[in-house]
């Protein structure tokens, strides 16, 4: 494939996925070490209510009024099952399962209540997104990296993706150190006066903010694949935490590179004509590493578990 | 046209499909309830986001097979299938690997998923020209559906509650007390996974209305809503039930009634509206409750130390305390003692006399324990006991109980 198709038509979907992949993967290790995974299944739920009310205040499908709506809605989302875990004494495993059900209900009768059809929103969008779609049209082969003409045509959700991949990155270099302790031991952090509690939901933030960026570029599928699969296969390849940090960042990639290649270009292998969901198939090769790792990893029983 | 549907007024579809979302309600409020005991609600977001990849497969070999890929029996069976593998892998996941169960959950979930919409897109383009209509499986769709896949439906889910039914002994043994359970020669592994099977039948045969996204919300919402009521595990699994099946029933007939009202959500918010009527007036966990008890401890601590500050002549300032004085007539506006108020303000100086020597007593250890500075000691002490306390006491003996 030469630069001219290449550039405009698979590099910036590849870029966004691959950066949405790290951007989730980054927190990811640290949820999935605190046991709160499926904190990203239930961000990219209740995102959907959020957006629709957007859609419905500003009446276009424009991106930050719908990052706001989304941000809103996460925090309604993590008030309600506070507010339910706390008044009602519910496990918190239930509490979330009420309100993301709910809200994502809501969301869908919002959406079928609302007149959509001119516009290109609808469920099966938000569930798995269209990377194929976004495309960088005024790009003509590797030359147009360096035109600031083709540049400035670049698709913006590659843009924000980048500017979130940043924030993430700022984010756990900043506060490495406090995160490490914080998650293996919260008692001994907190005797060393960190304030767990206030870094736990700095950590959930970031979280939702990766998780709406990435969820606005790639759907929500991608969301929770790459906050769990890499960081659980990364975890069952080493014990020390820059490793699997580092694992993870490796297999968000491979996930992000192989599965947009082979959404793309596999069904033509075996000489079918038409592409396959590149959403899909980007968290089925995630899945696959982490079968993969599963069975063969050298770190992937507890310690101290008996030898069988 | 709601009270038509809500009296299965609408023609045989809308009928079998409310009486199917009926069942489907109440055998799925019961099943949660065990996965909620058991704390393992969310296993079911996993079972039921894997049943996807078997739809697609089971429409795929259906079709290659020479057949109509929209058979619903043939396509609940490859979701059957599908869920049991997902179920199987969390369970490995979490048995053999050092993974927490909630990663298990979500990366069984997201894979399996995400592989199912692989196939879709796969599907699409199969059958060119030819509306799968698979997409109905992700949110439910009651429009257009076949006489026999509402028999199907009512059926699957009458048989799904035979089944709850037969076997909520054991399960809610083990639920509340698998210890128990085992040392009572209950097999708990094979109950959990009865259990687990029974929301797997719930999911199946839950996805055509109310789709895989949200019909883990039947299998959540019910138990959380009816713990609000009772704390008995019987009874749970009753309200669960009785909750579920008036959501699926309320949920199909107003879905039934209008076409932009989708089956799967409205049957959602409707299990939600009981729940949040429940979190707000249930007795003892409501909101209400909770708020009221709050209000009357507070007047209670407020007229004690109002009462105490009268008898020791000491001026009330606090605002609250002086109208609840006033309204029960014990004080007057300017923070004056009425007559029965200083009779009444006596009795409670001497009554807090009278816990001091209990409490300082080795012999009323057990009474002193009750002790929290509101309770009346007459509910603690008999009148013998008091009498030989003011015996020690001594004093004034005319400031007596109104």
């Amino acid at each position: 494939m030469t630069g001219e198709e290449f550039v405009p038509l698979s590099l910036t979907p590849m870029l966004i996925g691959m950066f949405a992949a790290v951007a989730c993967a980054l927190p990811g290790n640290f949820l999935v070490l605190r046991r709160q995974a499926l904190i990203g299944d239930a961000i990219s739920h209740v995102v959907l209510p959020g957006i629709v009310v957007a859609f419905l205040v500003t009446g276009a499908v424009s991106a930050w009024p719908m990052m706001i709506g989304a941000a809103g809605a996460s925090v309604v989302a993590v008030a309600l099952i506070e507010a339910i875990r706390r008044l009602g004494k519910i496990e918190p495993g239930a509490a979330m399962g009420v309100t993301f059900t709910a809200m994502f209900a809501a969301g869908v009768l919002l959406l079928e209540q609302s007149d959509t059809s001119t516009v290109h929103l609808d469920v099966e969008h938000a569930l798995y997104g269209n990377l194929e779609s976004l495309i960088w049209l005024d790009a003509d082969g590797w030359g147009s990296l360096v035109d600031p003409v083709a540049l400035a045509g670049l698709p913006e959700e590659l843009i924000r993706i980048t500017l979130t991949l940043i924030v993430v990155c700022a984010f756990v270099w900043l506060f490495w150190r406090p995160l490490k302790l914080s998650t293996f031991d919260e008692g001994f952090a907190q005797t060393l006066g960190m304030r767990t509690g206030v870094l736990g939901l700095a950590l959930v933030i970031v979280a939702a903010i990766a998780a709406v960026a990435a969820f606005d570029a790639v759907g929500s599928i991608i969301v929770i694949a790459m906050f769990i699969c890499p960081p659980a296969a990364a975890r069952l390849m080493t014990n020390r935490l820059e490793v699997q940090i580092a694992w993870s960042v490796v297999f968000a990639l491979v996930s992000a590179i192989a599965g947009y290649v082979i959404a793309g270009f596999g069904p033509m292998w075996i000489g079918a004509d038409n592409a396959v969901s590149a959403a899909g198939m980007i968290a089925t090769v995630s899945g696959i590493l982490l079968a993969i790792t599963a069975v063969f990893g050298p770190c992937r029983t507890r310690s101290g578990a008996p030898v069988e | 046209m709601l009270f038509d549907a809500l009296a299965l007024q609408l023609g045989y579809n809308a009928t079998l499909v409310t009486i199917g979302a009926t069942f489907l309600g109440i055998a799925s409020g019961v099943t949660g309830t065990f996965l909620f005991l058991r704390k393992r609600a969310l296993v079911s977001d996993a079972i039921s986001h894997a049943t996807l990849p078997g739809v697609g497969l089971a429409f795929i070999v259906m079709v290659m097979l020479g057949g109509d890929g929209r058979n619903l029996p043939g396509l609940l069976f490859g979701s059957a299938v599908s869920a049991t593998l997902g179920l199987l892998i969390v369970n490995w996941l979490t048995r053999r690997t050092r993974l927490a169960e909630d990663a298990a959950i979500g990366a069984v979930l997201s894979v399996f998923f995400g592989f199912g919409i692989v196939l879709l897109t796969v599907i699409q383009s199969m059958s060119s020209g030819r509306q799968a209509g698979l997409e109905g499986f992700l949110l439910g769709s009651t429009a257009g559906m076949l006489w026999s896949d509402a028999v199907v439906i009512a059926v699957g889910g009458a048989a799904t509650l035979l089944a709850v039914l037969t076997f909520r002994r054991p399960m809610a043994l083990v639920a509340f007390d698998p210890e128990f359970a085992a040392a009572s020669g209950l097999k708990v592994g094979q109950i959990d996974l009865i259990i687990m099977g029974l929301a797997m039948a719930v999911t199946v045969v839950g996805l055509k209305i109310v789709g895989l996204i949200l019909i883990v919300a039947m299998l959540i919402i019910p138990p959380v809503t009816a713990r609000f009521w009772t704390d008995r595990t019987d009874y749970v699994a009753a309200i669960a039930g009785l909750v579920g099946g008036i959501s699926g029933y309320i949920g199909a007939a107003i879905s039934a009634s209008a076409p932009s009202f989708p089956t799967g959500p409205i049957i959602v918010l409707v299990s939600f509206t009981i729940f949040a009527v429940s979190l707000v007036l249930a007795p003892n966990r409501g909101i209400l409750a909770a708020l009221i008890r709050h209000v009357r401890f507070q007047r209670r601590v407020h007229m004690r130390q109002g009462l105490l500050a009268l008898a020791q002549g000491q001026p009330i300032y606090e605002r609250l305390t002086l109208n609840l004085l006033r309204r029960a007539g014990l004080a007057r506006a300017d923070g004056v003692a009425t007559e029965t108020g200083r009779a009444r303000a006596a009795k409670a100086l001497r009554d807090e006399k009278r816990w001091e020597v209990v409490r300082s007593d080795r012999q009323h250890e057990g009474a002193a324990a009750l002790y929290d500075g509101l309770r009346e000691i007459e509910t603690v002490l008999t009148v013998d006991q008091i009498s030989e306390i003011d015996r020690r006491i001594g004093g004034p003996k005319e400031a007596v109980a109104p």
